[in-house]
């Protein structure tokens, strides 16, 4: 999520710079551009490395936090990321369950302005809206606004601030004990890193003596992305891509999509708001089968008989659907 | 190091103003023809000298504010620019410092000396402006603070018995700090710039400038300009104030070319090439807060303190505040008699008096 501009744009460039062999796949959609709003754009990527392919998505949020009056601009947000989980409940249940497609959101990299003081009240406001519901990867961007000291400085508040807020973060998780020492002392080093502050830069710029790095050229010096002693760059690389990124998919389906999933149809067992579902969803039809709350048939009888037979089809549907999902949850496990 | 106030008028009296053509920046007067030689020397010129014992004398006020969210180094600037501590740094990072909800202003005021001469220096801060979900209107109790300076000039302005030299806490000059996104102003700098640049001299900055390279930096002043002149924002120096063609030309490099300055500030000292510099310390190199290679500093002090501090005061004065008591004894309507043929317009006025020299 970008608040003001960055740097993120430059970052999924550095990201995939070694992998591509062949062909993009680039699909861009981009949600009507009303003035002053958030938009939603999501542009897909197929990234190919020693034979795996990764279908890599990414989702801009141009426009979050630009406008004089930001109140409740995190909605469109929290809304796509439950809509990523509706989607993917109604493809579980449904009958062709073998190619689902995964557009569940797996990682939010949260952008902190570096010029502030720590979290501002909207960084605050937006991690609350999000965090039960998305894995929060704390970013500082444009990290090369700041000398170490500042840095240090900065990222003390801003843990202190989550800690205060109680916004849960993505954890990282602990080492197996049975690793190296050296394996070990780069986890803990990692982890004391957070929130990274980053410079993102796709130019390539060459200072004075030394080889071209990617980077930003200044008159007094050029800072460099993959300098660990510039910024953090190499660690969020090698924690969302080489080390996390299988954890923070399970995660997202362990924790995060099944407390939704579990919200979700506990809502819909209680009664009346089975009615309130089934009204809601009349004009949303996806092409496999929805056991979920069905549309009434079209019946000319009286109303009240009607209303009789929607609610008796609606229970049954219930039912059976959660004897499905019982049994799919049980077959999920073997699978993962 | 001078700092150029010597070469300033302490504050007159308004009659002084109103009766007389503003004075240039000392320059020193060439002898006109070859008359005044044959006449001998009269000894005209040595009002300058006699105005600057004056200054000396009495010296003279200030009034700085600084507008901008919180974080974009607002105090450290002002420390820079007047080279002393005069801005409390409200992020000495340890202290608990909460933004405020809603904007705050804080005046505080200090005395800074330099070749004899005295300014009393007022920096207005305005924590909170730019920092909540809802900044809505937040412009409005800055708005109000400087129309409340005005009031109270105009008040004692009007007495019979008025003081010998009125208080002066109007704000003479208003840095609103851009955040350097490098994209465009926000919505929110607009419609700050659009309200208060027609009742205070506004001096727009990009703030820490040190994080775009020179492109970076080139192409966002352009669009800054651009977004100002499209929304019809004029920043100080104004163009329908400028005097006369050695006045515009300056003021048109400065406007078109220089502003709005991209400046980063420090109070920390380097070592480089044998110097001590003030600058900011990173991995990669050292940023010189006065080196124009860097960044614009040097030309905001410049320009703030060496050659335009008592224009800014000037403009203040004769239009800015001119036009809050022409509109304030209009709406009041009861005026004291001797006050009645003094409501007219003060830019017109301002600019038949340019006209007639």
């Amino acid at each position: 999520m970008d608040k003001e501009y960055v740097g993120f744009a430059a970052l999924p460039s550095q990201l995939h710079r070694k992998s591509v062999k062949k062909g993009f796949d680039f699909t861009l959609m981009v949600a009507a551009r009303l003035s002053q709003t958030l938009t939603i754009e999501r542009r897909g990527v197929e990234i190919e490395e020693e034979g795996i392919k990764v279908k890599l998505t990414l989702v801009d949020t141009p426009g979050f936090g630009d406008a004089v009056d930001n109140g409740d601009c995190w909605m469109p947000v929290v809304r796509f990321i439950e809509e990523q989980f509706e989607q993917y409940l109604r493809d579980e249940s449904g009958l062709n369950r073998k190619n689902i497609q995964d557009s569940r959101v797996h990682c939010c990299l949260y952008f902190i302005s570096p010029f502030g003081r720590g979290l501002r009240p909207l960084d605050v406001a937006f991690l609350r809206a999000v965090h039960e519901k998305v894995n929060i990867v704390p970013v500082i961007g444009k990290a090369d606004a700041l000398t170490p000291k500042e840095t240090q400085i900065l990222k003390q508040k801003i843990r202190e601030q989550l800690e205060e807020q109680e916004i849960n973060i993505y954890q990282f998780p602990d080492c197996d004990s049975d690793e190296d020492e050296d394996f070990k002392k780069q986890d803990a080093e990692m982890k004391e890193s957070i929130p990274f502050a980053v410079i993102g830069s796709s130019t390539v710029v060459r200072d004075g003596a030394t080889r071209p790095v990617r980077g930003r050229l200044y008159p007094w010096g050029a800072a460099e992305v993959e300098n660990p002693y510039h910024c953090d760059f190499l660690n969020l690389r090698r924690m969302l891509v080489q080390t996390h990124l299988q954890d923070l998919k399970e995660v997202t389906h362990d924790l995060l999509y099944e407390g939704y999933r579990a919200r979700c149809l506990q809502s819909l067992a209680r009664p009346g708001a089975r009615e309130r579902a089934s009204r809601s969803k009349l004009s949303r039809q996806s092409a496999t089968e929805i056991p979920l709350p069905m549309l009434p048939l079209a019946d000319t009888e009286k109303l009240i008989r009607e209303k009789d037979e929607e609610l008796r089809r609606m229970q049954e549907m219930l039912e059976k659907m959660q004897a499905q999902m019982q049994q799919s949850q049980g077959e999920q496990s073997d699978v993962l | 190091m001078s700092k150029g106030f010597a070469e300033n008028r302490t504050d007159v009296t308004m009659s002084e103003l109103v009766a007389e053509p503003r004075p240039k920046p000392a320059v020193p007067m060439k002898p006109l023809g070859i008359s005044s030689n044959l006449l001998g020397y009269i000894g005209i010129d040595t009002i300058i000298e006699q105005m600057r014992k004056k200054t000396m004398k009495t010296g003279f006020d200030f009034n700085i504010m600084v507008v901008g969210q919180s974080g974009l180094g607002k105090s450290t600037l002002i420390n820079t620019l007047f080279k002393s501590q005069v801005s409390r740094k409200s992020a000495s990072w340890n202290r608990e410092e909460k933004i405020p909800k809603t904007v705050e202003i804080k005046a505080i005021g200090h005395v800074i000396e330099e070749g004899g001469v005295k300014m009393k220096l007022t920096v207005i801060d305005t924590p909170g402006f730019g920092d909540q979900i809802n900044n809505e209107n937040c412009w409005e109790p800055i708005e109000k603070y400087i129309n409340e300076q005005y009031e109270k000039f105009l008040k004692e302005e009007v007495n019979i018995a008025r003081k010998k030299r009125i208080p002066d806490t109007r704000v003479h000059c208003c840095l609103y700090f851009i955040s350097p996104t490098g994209h465009s102003l926000r919505p929110l700098d607009l419609e700050f710039m659009k309200h208060l640049s027609k009742v205070v001299n506004i001096v727009p900055i990009i703030a820490k400038a040190d994080t775009m390279t020179l492109e970076e930096k080139m192409e966002f002043k352009q669009r800054v300009r651009k977004e100002l002149e499209v929304n019809g924002i004029e920043f100080y120096p104004q163009k329908e104030f400028d005097e006369d063609l050695e006045d515009k030309t300056e003021n048109d490099k400065i406007r078109q070319e220089s502003m709005p300055f991209a400046v980063v500030g420090s109070d920390k000292e380097y070592q480089v090439n044998g110097k001590r510099v003030l600058g900011r310390k990173t991995p990669w190199g050292i940023i010189e807060v006065e080196n124009l290679t860097h960044c614009e500093f040097a030309l905001l002090r410049d320009f703030v303190i060496r050659t335009h501090l008592q224009d800014l005061k000037e403009v203040t004065h004769n239009i800015h505040y001119e036009t809050y008591r022409a509109r304030r004894l209009n709406d009041n309507g009861g005026l004291p008699r001797h006050l009645l043929h003094q409501i007219s317009p003060p830019s017109r006025a301002w600019k038949n008096k340019a006209r007639r020299r």
